[in-house]
């Protein structure tokens, strides 16, 4: 199981515009991608290419949140999400 | 030719073709099982294909819009292939529902779970249950509920018009509205008139009409009429060059002698007021405070109204800007304000009432008109709707008096009011008659009912007479306390005529309507207007007093009113 942190980039937060394209590339990545608030326990991450889940995750801008995958090339793919959720996508 | 009369809501003469709006999506039948001959795997890869579907549909409308409505799109495209909006609806197929009701059930509890986060996911709550309805329109193979969309401009055609329908109606692209029900004052009559669009509402029978059909709509004279000849095609045209004679308006409201009747605007916001402002409105007489409340699930804070309400006044500088009180309840629900299981909501705990069952938030609200009347330059006055007696005419003023607001008024949108308006207007300072409940409430004709048309119209004699109560009981009172018209009936040109042959100070209107309202006010002196409301009173029937006054006011053809 590979991990990442990240911090929520958009000045929105995880939701609307930002929660779209994080989805979509999460769900593009042909591996299984979980999201959860950092300290939260691994068995309470949500499906990362799920908008409804993200939205529901309510991450705010700065919140630290953690990426999990598992299986060939997860340390690429987390790597690539994990910069995503960093940029401000509302400002595109 | 193939004709179907109506009522004629908002004037412009114009040929297009005919779309069809969709009817609204039938709910699967609840406990809906998978049919016999379909396996749970087969109803699930529907399902998924659907979904996949709206999703593509709904990208390629993201493509084609901009800005926040871009970013909805783009949202909801994302929703309807939501894997956890569908692996929950599998689940259920896999429990034996049917793969409608099992996309119904899964949408509707993340909806659900969305509301109880509150604040933006709850407005998104929303989003999702569109989403569900469109994919369950894939599934059944018929159009998506809403608004059709079309590269081509069309004539819209459909039952009514929810007020949800006009964040999604383009005037870019929709150019008449054509409805079989709702009436004079339904919201299809209201969208119509603040878009400018020509609208025929209460037209029996063009729910038949097949997509395609090319048809003239005249919204004055209230008719649609199939396969158009030559006279008519000349008639679209005449009415095209008028409609920018139409467009702008001086400022200066006036009957042809010089009699002055300041032609203000009924506004919802700031964007509303810059508008109404640049259309040369003389000042605001109905601020509609609710923009500040619908869709919250709590009151907003002192500091949020403040702010809303401080934009409108500064579009306004000098002028007067009247400013109505929360008008919550019967059409216009706001959760912590109003029950929604009352039987009978129009003549429930609404507008004023509301201080009863929740008192402290008008006093607030008031608090919040008065720190934001500070420092500006507009006479900020207030009333508060749906007023019934003396005793809370009094109420009221002295709450507004306690915040600091030395102008009250009140609503005259009950018949009560009317009738005892000498003794209301010795508590306040001026009254607005809400001719839209007005009529509602004395002809006993819910607004939205399409066979109730021809009694929920404000040419009704028994309306024009109580209208002409009130400024009878303003004069009686003997401090010329000012009477205006803040409703619907302002934005008819002959009406308003009449309206100010009554003795009406003021006439507040959508900002569309200002110019033709100065145009037909500026053909007739105050005398003629005088006569004209006599006629209009002492007619059998409205339509009849509606006929007899047009027919004296030549300038209204002219202009294709």
């Amino acid at each position: 199981m590979s991990e990442r942190h990240a911090t929520i980039g958009s000045r929105v937060g995880l939701h609307a515009r930002p929660a779209a394209i994080f989805a979509e590339a999460a769900g593009k990545v042909g591996i299984d991608v979980t999201i959860a608030m950092a300290g939260e326990p691994a068995d309470d991450a949500m499906d990362a290419s799920s908008i409804l889940s993200l939205m529901s995750l309510g991450a705010a801008h700065g919140a630290a949140v953690v990426l999990r995958a598992e299986g060939e090339g997860a340390d690429e793919v987390l790597d690539s999400l994990a910069k995503i959720l960093e940029t401000d996508l509302d400002a595109q | 030719m193939q004709n179907f009369p109506g009522v004629g809501v908002s004037p412009g003469r114009i040929i297009g073709t005919v779309r069809q709006m969709p009817k609204p999506l039938r709910e699967p039948p609840v406990g809906d099982r998978l049919a016999a001959s379909v396996t749970a795997a087969e109803a699930a890869a529907a399902l998924r294909s659907a979904s996949n579907a709206v999703q593509v549909q709904l990208k390629a409308r993201s493509e084609g819009a901009a800005g926040d409505a871009k970013a909805v799109l783009e949202a909801t495209a994302q929703m309807a292939a939501d894997p956890m909006l569908i692996k929950a609806a599998v689940k259920l197929i896999n429990g034996g529902a049917s793969n409608e009701r099992a996309i119904w059930d899964a949408g509707a509890s993340v909806a659900e779970m969305l509301h109880n986060l509150g604040g933006y996911m709850a407005a998104r709550a929303t989003d999702v249950l569109d989403v569900r309805a469109r994919i369950v329109a894939e599934l059944r193979g018929v159009p998506a509920p809403g608004i059709p969309v079309s590269a081509a401009p069309f004539v819209l055609v459909a039952q009514d018009l929810a007020p949800a329908d006009t964040a999604t109606l383009d005037p870019a692209k929709v150019i008449a509205l054509v409805t079989s029900g709702g009436g004079p004052q339904s919201h299809t009559a209201i969208i119509a008139r603040a878009l400018g669009l020509p609208a025929v509402v209460a037209a029996a029978g063009v729910q038949e009409l097949a997509d395609g059909t090319q048809v003239y709509v005249d919204g004055s004279a209230g008719t649609v009429t199939v396969d158009p000849g030559a006279a008519l095609v000349a008639a679209a045209r005449a009415w095209a060059t008028t409609a920018t004679r139409l467009a702008t308006f001086d400022g200066n409201g006036r009957t042809a002698d010089g009699h002055l009747v300041p032609l203000l605007s009924n506004v919802g916001g700031t964007k509303d007021a810059v508008k109404a402002a640049a259309a040369g409105a003389q000042g605001v007489g109905l601020l509609r405070t609710e923009f500040c409340f619908l869709e919250r699930e709590t009151e907003p804070s002192l500091d949020e109204q403040v702010t809303a309400y401080r934009g409108v006044f500064d579009a306004f500088p000098g002028k007067k800007v009247v400013v109505r009180t929360l008008d919550a309840g019967a059409d216009k629900p706001l959760p912590f304000l109003t029950d929604a299981s009352e039987p009978n909501p129009a003549l429930g705990v609404r507008g004023y009432r509301t201080d009863w069952t929740s008192p402290g938030v008008l006093e607030r609200q008031l608090t919040a008109i008065a720190a934001a009347a500070q420092g500006t330059a507009a006479q900020v006055w207030v009333m508060a709707p749906m007023i019934a007696t003396v005793e809370e005419a009094g109420h009221f003023a002295s709450m507004c008096i306690a915040a600091g607001l030395t102008t009250p008024g009140v609503m005259v949108e009950i018949p009560s009011a009317a009738l005892r308006a000498e003794s209301i207007l010795g508590q306040v300072e001026f009254a607005s008659l809400g001719t839209n409940d007005l009529t509602q409430y004395t002809m006993a004709a819910d607004r939205q009912l399409g066979p109730l048309a021809a009694l929920n119209n404000p040419w009704q004699p028994a309306v024009l007479q109580l209208i002409g109560l009130t400024v009878a009981g303003s004069v009686a009172e003997g401090h010329h306390k000012p009477v205006g018209v803040c409703g619907e009936a302002a934005a008819d040109p002959a009406l308003a005529v009449v309206l100010v042959g009554l003795g009406i100070s003021t006439l507040s209107m959508t900002p569309r309507a200002l110019a033709a309202v100065a145009a037909v006010l500026g053909s007739v002196t105050l005398a003629q207007a005088q006569d004209l409301a006599q006629l209009a009173l002492s007619a059998p029937t409205a339509a009849q007093a509606r006929e007899s006054v047009r027919a004296k006011l030549p300038v209204l053809d002219e202009l294709g009113l």
